[in-house]
């Protein structure tokens, strides 16, 4: 018996959530001894005023796309994976060996190896949790968490000891050939005559983060592999009674999530940094966990959530630049997001339920 | 290696054990009532900030001690709220809470200090001291035993010693109370403890309550006893590890004191690469020391914990049932 | 004249949209054992949990040796004298009985004195009623009839006077219930008040001083046992006459579809859970198995289902196949022509999340029907759901419906559609009406039926030893990993299948 109408559950509850979430962050601002309407204003004009504010959101989004995704494939076969930070990681690493040892002709073939490489990376950096949890029964939550640290790790060993050019003291891998360059999203709009700001970091890879929301919106939803993911993810014993293997469906499962999240780094590696440095994904494997939550694993949810995440990051660096509120407050409202849209979900749910249960009966 | 060396390394060993001991007994006593808890790191890094920065303005760790832990118990009380009252997913509000504690300690160290997201650094009567146990000068000829006594066990916080004696604490308050049957009971079979007359939202609160205070006092002896101050993230997944440690343990106290023990033991070598070269013979890079107590971590969780029954009842909301 | 011992006058409770209990009113006098009969969703269970404190009536009032009594929760309940015994028991499986019996009736902090004086009362109620029990056993390592008994003892150890007990015999053997049956005499003799929920007639005959029916959330008579008969009670329960009895021809069994040889099946804790054991079906003949839960019966089905390893010789049309390995899983099974309607349809059969289409595919999803190219044909599926559905009779008429909002008849007659339409050589069917009501029941026997009179093999796993007994052509029991005996329904009766489920063999029976 559905109680409420659809749209009430896939709007009215997550806007509800979202609004309860921004409040408290603007007590939060207000506790730190500044002013919340000024902040938002400050934010709304720094990242949506202007092109070049949009040029930094859609950059963001961009990558809350492929993070968030990554996320919500994996919510679907009931699996939580918290390591997008560290697939993300690796996926930079692939991006950068594919860019720097061989010579491409032209940026669009490089691309494709680029996105070949890093969704491997990444794929690779999420079997081992995959495998881990479907043959050991290792906890995948706790493993991928480590596999954050390890990445880490990882990552720093290859960029002092093995990428770095000779003679710098950077952590950091040499740039990238100009060949692998990819157009901005500014390059692309002005060549058909729209303005758009230069200098901007928003490129070709928003598109690939689209192409990537329409694919998994099929694969979900209209292939064999998406009903077997999805029911392995509501009822592990049902899988096993179709004769769904949840050794196949999880390393699966967590293959494209991992996948998803390294792609990422064609964005913020090959697109924006056009280096390899330490710390590039910059926490947005985890906001992939706040916007799969808010998106409710849709991808149209989730690029919803992205471009607002997009927002939130972009207005956030302005208000550090402007204010003395620093960019830790991102992480805060992420947080809160994520309480709020996930695990507060019921506070906000039953009361509306009361209130249409209501109307009904008054209503006949 | 000489005896000299393998005592400084138990005695680090045993001081990074200590937080993890806290978390341990934690996640012990809230996934025993059925509550999951990737919390713990969170909960910790609140009362690190808190009782560093507290201790920081008045000087007074003690004043640090209880700010921290109010802090702790104030995130555990979120956490109850949203997976005991509101039924919402346990792991989700865990994470939230992970990063809400992330985010406000850098973004109110900023506020407060002004100092990159750190507290200032503690001295004096901001920090716990090291408490020199009795007889500590009087046995250290004895051989062997002297030694092991003046240099691992004595000389350490006091937050070290109390964390040693939640070990039999707990133990006795799980298995010989009557608050340790319903609260082992609500972990494994809430619909027993609730025909049986008793709350079940309430056990589980009490349960969330003394993780909290557990994690609480973990979060305290990292930023006044292990170091002098907060820094950043300075958990450092430590909520995380303490996690393994507890399935490592099979959810039992004693165990818990061994497992946090072992992963104390690994922390405290990771820090001495001239012992790690002496033992292995060739030079290991610092970055696989610095991933080598995660990478443990993963193994161990692969490898070696064998069959572990988690508390049946555990990450699921009670529902009453038609 | 005495007070009743429990009196509910006007008792109605509503759940969302769905009227569970409306405007109930009984009488139970002390001393009396009153039987309450109904089908599944009649109501039995809320009105009871209702007078446990589990659940808060909306209106109505309750009166205990006729004063009235507000029961808000459970502990208002035991301080009222009354004690329930579930239907699913409520003991934690590693805790010792002792333990169970002391939760949340404890003397002080300290657990060693509780122990001890529980220890003591434990012996004096188990002699006293002839309900012995191991006080240091775990509650994992007994048995279900021993399990009940605790439930039993934790409410004497709160001194109830009031003894509920929902569907007490669901798993137990005949025997066993029989015992039981000898125990509540036992408490009825003392002056305890004895309320037995049930939804078989035999027990409430047995058994019962007066008996109280209900239907669809209502009241509909209470009449004194001895004044009623089963036809009687069975009427007043559905609202129509109902066929106790399956109308089928005699069996015209042809080759042999199924052979099952020295079967071995070890869990996951390295317990035998089935020994060694054989039988066949021929194609157009149902072989029942019959048995009490948890003898070995749902690892029969597992195996043959895919979802379980084993050891032994499985053929199916004389074609071996594989019980380990990458082809032993379910989806070859369905290739080797064996459709299978598992025992819990909630947990297996069903994803309860799934629109209802979507289940009609579900473990035929590879299908070449339901797929074209890379994707999923929706329109096939939906098509081919919409067919099954008025075909099976399946209510409400919508498969767009998640398969949770359906009734347990109606969720188990898509599960069926989507089982029997595959045409398959083997249907393996495992508690076919379990959870379903009267009406679907009938609906359900003659689908498997009509698939046996098509020369299907059909091997039948129910706990419902009526249910075996109509509809089965051979039974087989099973009892702690092993056959029996075999026994055709027109030569045994409950009685004798009662003592093979038992573990009694014919010698053993004729000795004793």
């Amino acid at each position: 018996m559905q109680i409420m109408p659809k749209w009430a559950d896939i709007f009215l509850i997550p806007l509800i959530n979202l609004l309860l979430a921004f409040f408290i962050s603007g007590l939060v601002i207000l506790a730190i001894g500044e002013d919340p309407i000024a902040a938002l204003s400050l934010m709304v004009e720094g990242a949506l005023g202007s092109s070049y504010g949009w040029g930094f959101t859609l950059y963001y989004a961009t990558n809350f796309i492929f993070t968030g995704l990554a996320v919500a494939v994996a919510f679907h076969a009931s699996l939580f994976n918290i390591g997008g930070e560290g697939q993300a990681t690796l996926g930079g690493l692939g991006v950068a060996l594919i860019c720097l040892l061989v010579p491409w002709p032209h940026w669009t073939i490089a691309l494709l190896a680029a996105s070949v490489g890093a969704a491997a990376f990444g794929a690779f950096w999420a079997l081992i949790p995959a495998y881990l949890q479907a043959k050991r029964g290792s906890h995948i939550v706790i493993t991928t968490i480590m596999f954050n640290y390890i990445a880490f790790s990882l990552l720093n060993y290859v960029l002092v000891e093995v990428l770095r050019p000779a003679g710098t003291m950077d952590p950091a891998s040499a740039k990238f050939p100009e060949a692998t360059h990819l157009p901005t999203i500014s390059d692309m709009l002005n060549a058909v005559g729209i303005p758009f700001a230069a200098r901007t970091p928003a490129n070709v890879t928003l598109i690939i983060a689209l192409v990537a929301c329409v694919a998994v919106y099929y694969l979900i939803w209209r292939t064999k592999l998406g009903y077997q993911i999805r029911a392995f993810g509501k009822s592990e014993p049902a899988a096993k009674y179709a004769g769904i293997s949840s050794v196949k469906i999880t390393m699966i499962a967590m293959a494209i999530s991992g996948g998803l999240a390294g792609l990422m780094a064609i964005n913020n590696v090959m697109g924006e940094a056009e280096r390899l440095v330490l710390n590039s994904v910059e926490g947005a494997g985890f906001i992939g966990i706040a916007v799969a939550l808010m998106g409710r694993s849709h991808p149209f949810g989730v690029l919803l959530a992205s471009i607002l995440f997009g927002f939130l990051y972009q207005g956030g660096a302005e208000l550090a630049l402007w204010t003395s509120i620093p960019r830790d407050l991102i992480v805060v409202i992420q947080a809160l997001v994520i309480l709020f849209t996930g695990a507060l979900d019921g506070m906000v749910r039953r009361p509306v339920e009361q209130i249409f249960l209501m109307m009904r009966k008054s209503g006949g | 290696m000489d005896f000299m060396t393998l005592l400084q390394i138990l005695d680090s060993s045993l001081r990074l054990a200590t937080p993890l001991l806290f978390a341990c007994l934690a996640g012990l006593f809230s996934e025993r009532a059925g509550i999951f808890d990737i919390g713990l790191e969170g909960k910790m890094l609140a009362a690190a900030f808190l009782s560093a920065a507290i201790a920081a303005v008045y000087g007074s760790v003690w004043l640090g001690l209880f700010a921290g832990l109010m802090g702790s118990l104030a995130m555990a009380g979120l956490h109850g709220v949203a997976s005991i009252t509101f039924r919402g997913n346990q792991l989700i509000s865990g994470v939230a809470i992970n990063f809400l504690a992330s985010g406000l300690t850098v973004l109110i160290a900023q506020s407060w200090f002004s100092q990159g997201g750190r507290t200032p650094p503690l001295s004096g009567g901001g920090r716990f001291q090291e408490i020199n146990l009795p007889f500590a000068d009087a046995f250290s000829n004895v051989p062997i035993i002297g030694p092991f006594y003046a240099e691992v066990i004595s000389g350490h916080s006091a937050l070290v010693y109390v964390a040693l004696l939640a070990v039999p604490l707990s133990w006795y308050v799980l298995f010989r109370t009557r608050f340790g049957l319903r609260l082992r009971a609500v972990g494994e079979n809430p619909a027993a403890v609730d025909t049986a007359g008793v709350s079940v939202i309430g056990l589980r609160f009490a349960a969330v309550a003394i993780c909290g205070l557990l994690c609480g006092f973990g979060g305290v002896y990292l930023s006044t006893g292990l170091d002098a101050g907060f820094g950043r993230e300075m958990t450092a997944g430590r909520g995380f590890i303490a996690l393994a440690a507890l399935i490592f343990a099979k959810w039992r106290p004693w165990h818990a004191l061994y497992a946090t023990f072992l992963f104390g033991f690994l922390q405290a070598i990771a820090l001495r690469p001239d012992v790690i070269e002496a033992l292995l013979g060739f030079k290991v890079q610092v970055q696989l020391l610095k991933a080598l107590p995660y990478i443990l971590t993963v193994v161990i969780l692969a490898g070696f914990v064998g069959k572990a029954i988690p508390p049946r009842a555990g990450g699921e909301a009670y529902v009453k049932e038609r | 004249m005495t007070a009743p011992a429990i009196e509910l006058k006007g008792i109605s409770k509503a759940f969302g949209p769905v009227q569970a209990n409306k405007d109930i009113s009984i009488r139970v006098m002390p001393g009396t054992i009153h039987g309450i009969i109904g089908e599944n969703g009649a109501g039995k269970s809320t009105l009871m949990s209702i007078l446990y404190g589990f659940y808060k009536a909306d209106s109505g009032e309750i009166y205990i040796s006729g004063e009235k009594t507000a029961i808000p929760d459970s502990q208002a309940a035991i301080a009222a004298g009354i004690g329930m015994v579930f239907q699913h028991f409520k003991l934690v499986e590693n805790f010792t009985v002792l333990e169970n019996v002391i939760l949340g009736a404890e003397d002080g902090a300290r657990l060693a004195t509780s122990l001890g004086k529980a220890r003591k009362e434990l012996t004096r109620l188990a002699d006293e009623y002839e309900l012995n029990v191991d006080p240091d056993a775990l509650i994992e390592n007994i048995g279900v009839g021993m399990q009940q008994r605790v439930e039993i003892l934790k409410a004497l150890y709160r001194k109830a006077d009031i003894l509920i007990l929902d569907e007490p015999t669901g798993v137990l053997t005949p025997a066993e219930a029989d015992h039981l049956f000898r125990i509540l005499e036992g408490l009825k003799a003392q002056g305890k008040t004895i309320i037995l929920i049930t939804h078989k007639l035999r027990e409430i005959m047995e058994v019962t001083d007066t008996v109280s029916v209900m239907r669809r959330g209502q009241m509909t008579a209470t009449v004194k046992t001895s004044e009623t008969s089963p036809q009687e009670l069975a009427e007043l329960m559905v609202g129509r006459k109902v066929l106790l009895r399956v109308d089928k021809e005699p069996a015209q069994p042809k080759d042999k579809v199924l052979e099952v040889e020295k079967l071995q099946v070890t869990d996951s804790k390295g317990v035998k859970r089935l020994k060694g054991i054989s039988l066949d079906v021929r194609a157009g003949e149902i072989l029942g198995i019959a048995g009490v839960a948890g003898n070995g019966q749902s690892e029969l089905l597992e195996v043959l289902g895919g979802t379980q390893t084993a050891t032994g010789t499985i053929r199916v049309n004389g074609q071996e196949i594989d019980l380990t390995g990458k082809y032993s899983d379910a989806k070859s099974r369905r290739k080797r022509g064996i459709a299978h309607v598992p025992e819990d349809r909630q947990r297996e059969g069903l994803i309860m999340d799934f629109k209802a289409w979507e289940n009609v595919a579900f473990g035929y999803h590879h299908d070449d029907a339901y797929n074209s190219g890379l994707l999923m044909d929706q329109t096939a599926i939906k098509e081919d759901a919409a067919g099954k559905f008025t075909r099976f009779d399946v209510r409400p008429d919508n498969p767009m419906l998640e398969a949770k909002s359906f009734s347990g008849g109606n969720q188990q007659k898509i599960v069926l559609a989507r089982e029997i339409e595959r045409n398959p050589e083997l249907l393996l069917i495992g508690q076919p009406t379990r959870g379903v009501d009267i009406g679907a029941i009938e609906f359900i026997h003659q689908r498997i039926v009509e698939l046996r009179d098509a020369g299907k093999a059909i091997l039948l796993v129910s706990v419902e030893l009526e249910e075996i007994l109509s509809l089965a052509d051979r039974i087989a029991v099973i009892f702690d990993g092993q056959m029996m005996g075999e026994r055709l329904p027109s030569e045994t009766d409950e009685k004798e299948l009662g003592l093979l489920m038992a573990g009694m063999t014919g010698q053993e029976r004729e000795a004793s």
